[in-house]
């Protein structure tokens, strides 16, 4: 185990020394002490190590993340997992605006509530929310998928493409173009792997899907507002 | 004229200045089709322009360098602020973000083959990088887009610099849109997005939304890069003063400024005609909000819309700009718009010069295009050539202006050298009408 005091050490040497590990490293674990809500902790890695960030993070932790696994021990601010390639970022807490946006690929789990814009243009990115999301979230979300246990805010997939959205609980309201569809013994199947990758104990059977109506894919003037 | 049955003269038909012929065929055209005009490039309504400054030369109060023989020095460095790497261009005239899905696979090449033999840089654009590109490019910027297409860590890693693209010149406060009849199988793939639907490219960030959070976003970039990048945002000009402060204070190492003249790929006519500002009244403001953070030279200024000649590049320079950038004129000398293709472009209702549907994916040129049979009578290589031999004519211009202002490197043109021939010009430029040494709103004067 690797411990790295961030407000001693400092932002630059923690990136770094996470930066320079490679797929062959021993060093695999990771601990991240004093984060004090700093910014853009443990960006751009590209390795199977593990890294756990004792405390809550400001904008943009683990973002770009390839192949490590991120876990912080508390809060995320905006931003947490943007554009994120491979790996998994599990938040104990809550996550700010912005979670998994833009995300290619991983998994985000986030096991209090997400802010809004939560997996905004989401381009295959698999986020997993034990509690609620805020509004306009999955704005624009191209592929992947979002799981929300709890409630979805307001305008829920505005503009969306091919990502699925399975939420448990209400939905505020749906975005433009985005409706409820069938849940069929696929998804049920989809949701299962999602449910456990995110150590979620709820019920498939218990969420509804959302996805695109297409009727934005090629534009009409009849559908601009 | 003839005369009316009693021999009285007949009233001389008179067009409205106001109700033109084009004017008139577009409310015909929006009465026809209920939708408004798309198109690309950039304003092609007559505004304040670089043909509005003159340069004065050398005469008995200023000493004049040897024609094409002395020395004239055209280099530039951009990014000296906080990248540990900044690019060092041979000439200050780079090339324009231009994404590939609206250009051809071989037309990005040949703009990186241009530029590389040319000593300058080219740019990535709303589609991610290509390897036509990368590997033709010896230095490469790399755009980071409200729409995060193709973006991943690897690339920010490979290029040369970076640039957070808040907005263009044709467009600000705008986003696009790609239409599906250019969405190929390659172009979806790199987009994540279904093959031959429309594709919205957002007008905001994902990730971010004011200077505070550009500034930890910034951050966010150097650390996944090591601090080893140049980092550039590109504003479109509006409020080129507060803009310029802002995303300086946000961490830039350089500032790219697009007047309205600059291109895009697509969007509405009514947006790249009504929305935003020449670049001439774009330049002084953004210098002088260098000046005032005492930041001018140690943060670059590169602008661009509607550059086409050695001139227009001396005195964007001579206003304060390091560098300018080209985008629809590299297209031209790429062979956009010839009138080799006259009949095609007859054929499609419009003229060599005016074409600007680029949208439609029908470009008889082969550049604007994701069509094979059309992109193969584009030669990737013969138009790199001629991008280079134009990039060198375009410096060729510059020197010999600069030399015949008494200067030794493009960068030490000055306002000094220049006057404007008319009152908007020098209002704007706050250069002196010519003749005079005044210009509207000089402080401590009255109108």
């Amino acid at each position: 185990m690797q411990t790295f005091d961030l407000e001693a050490q400092g932002l630059r040497n923690l990136n770094a020394a996470l930066q320079a590990q490679s797929k062959e490293t021993n060093q695999t674990a990771w601990e991240v002490v004093n984060a004090k809500g700093s910014h853009a902790i443990a960006v751009g890695l590209d390795a199977p190590i593990e890294v756990n960030v004792k405390g809550s993070t400001g904008y943009y932790c683990a973002g770009m993340n390839k192949q490590a696994t991120v876990h912080i021990h508390g809060s995320a601010g905006p931003g947490v997992a943007e554009n994120m390639m491979s790996g998994t970022v599990i938040v104990e807490g809550d996550a700010s605006q912005y979670a998994g946006a833009t995300g290619r690929g991983g998994t985000l789990v986030i096991k209090g509530n997400a802010s809004s814009r939560c997996g905004i243009s989401m381009k295959g990115i698999d986020i997993i929310v034990h509690g609620n999301i805020g509004h306009m979230s999955a704005f624009m979300a191209q592929s992947g998928n979002l799981v929300v246990c709890g409630d979805a805010g307001d305008a829920l997939g505005d503009s969306i493409y091919e990502a699925r959205l399975f939420v448990r609980g209400s939905v505020k309201s749906l975005g433009a173009d985005c409706i409820e569809k069938e849940m069929r013994p696929e998804h049920i199947e989809i949701l299962k792997d999602l449910l456990e990758r995110g150590e979620c104990d709820a019920k498939p059977e218990e969420f509804k899907r959302y996805g695109s109506a297409r009727k934005l894919y090629n534009f009409d003037i009849d559908n601009a507002y | 004229m003839k005369d009316d049955a009693k021999g009285a003269p007949r009233t001389v038909p008179i067009q409205s200045a106001t109700f033109s012929n084009s004017a008139n065929a577009e409310i015909r055209r929006a009465a026809a089709t209920g939708i408004y005009d798309i198109r690309g490039g950039g304003s092609k309504r007559k505004l304040p322009h670089f043909d509005d400054l003159l340069f004065l030369g050398a005469s008995i109060s200023r000493y004049a360098l040897e024609g094409y023989r002395e020395k004239c020095d055209t280099s530039v460095t951009l990014g000296t602020r906080f990248a540990k790497k900044p690019i060092q261009l041979d000439i200050p005239i780079t090339i324009a973000g231009m994404s590939f899905g609206a250009l051809s696979g071989p037309a990005k090449e040949a703009l990186g083959r241009g530029a590389s033999m040319a000593g300058t840089s080219t740019t990535t654009g709303d589609g991610g990088m290509t390897e036509e590109e990368r590997g033709h490019s010896k230095q490469l910027v790399y755009q980071v887009l409200p729409s995060r297409y193709g973006m991943n860590p690897d690339d920010l890693r490979r290029c040369d610099a970076i640039e957070v693209v808040v907005g263009q010149g044709a467009k600000p406060g705008g986003g696009g849109m790609l239409l599906g009849q250019k969405i190929s199988d390659r172009v979806a793939e790199m987009r994540n997005l279904p093959k031959g639907i429309d594709q919205r490219s957002a007008c905001r960030h994902p990730d971010w939304t004011g200077p505070d959070d550009l500034e930890i976003k910034i951050l966010e970039l150097r650390e996944i890069t090591g601090w080893e990048k140049p980092i550039y945002v590109k504003i479109g000009g509006t409020r080129p003063y507060f803009d310029t402060m802002l995303a300086i204070k946000a961490g830039a190492d350089v500032v790219v400024l697009d007047g309205m003249q600059g291109g895009t790929a697509a969007t509405q006519d009514v947006f790249i005609e009504h929305v935003g500002l020449p670049i001439i009244a774009c330049i002084p403001e953004a210098v002088r909000a260098l000046q005032d953070m005492e930041l001018h030279r140690e943060v670059q200024l590169v602008v661009s819309g509607g550059i086409r000649n050695g001139a227009d590049v001396a005195k964007a320079l001579a206003l304060g700009a390091d560098a300018v950038a080209i985008g629809t004129a590299a297209m031209i000398a790429l062979g956009d718009n010839d009138p080799k293709w006259e009949a095609e472009y007859n054929a499609l209702g419009t003229t060599a010069g005016a074409y600007d549907d680029w949208h439609e994916g029908k470009d008889p040129a082969g550049i604007t295009t994701q069509d094979p049979e059309l992109s193969k009578r584009f030669d990737p290589i013969a138009g790199g050539r001629h991008l280079n031999n134009y990039l060198k004519v375009m410096t060729l211009e510059a020197q010999t202006i600069a030399r015949a202002c008494g200067h030794n490197h493009l960068h030490n043109l000055e306002p000094e050298d220049l006057v404007s021939l008319t009152m908007e010009a020098a209002a704007m430029a706050k250069i002196p009408l010519a003749g005079t040494q005044w210009y509207p709103g000089k402080p401590g004067t009255s109108y």
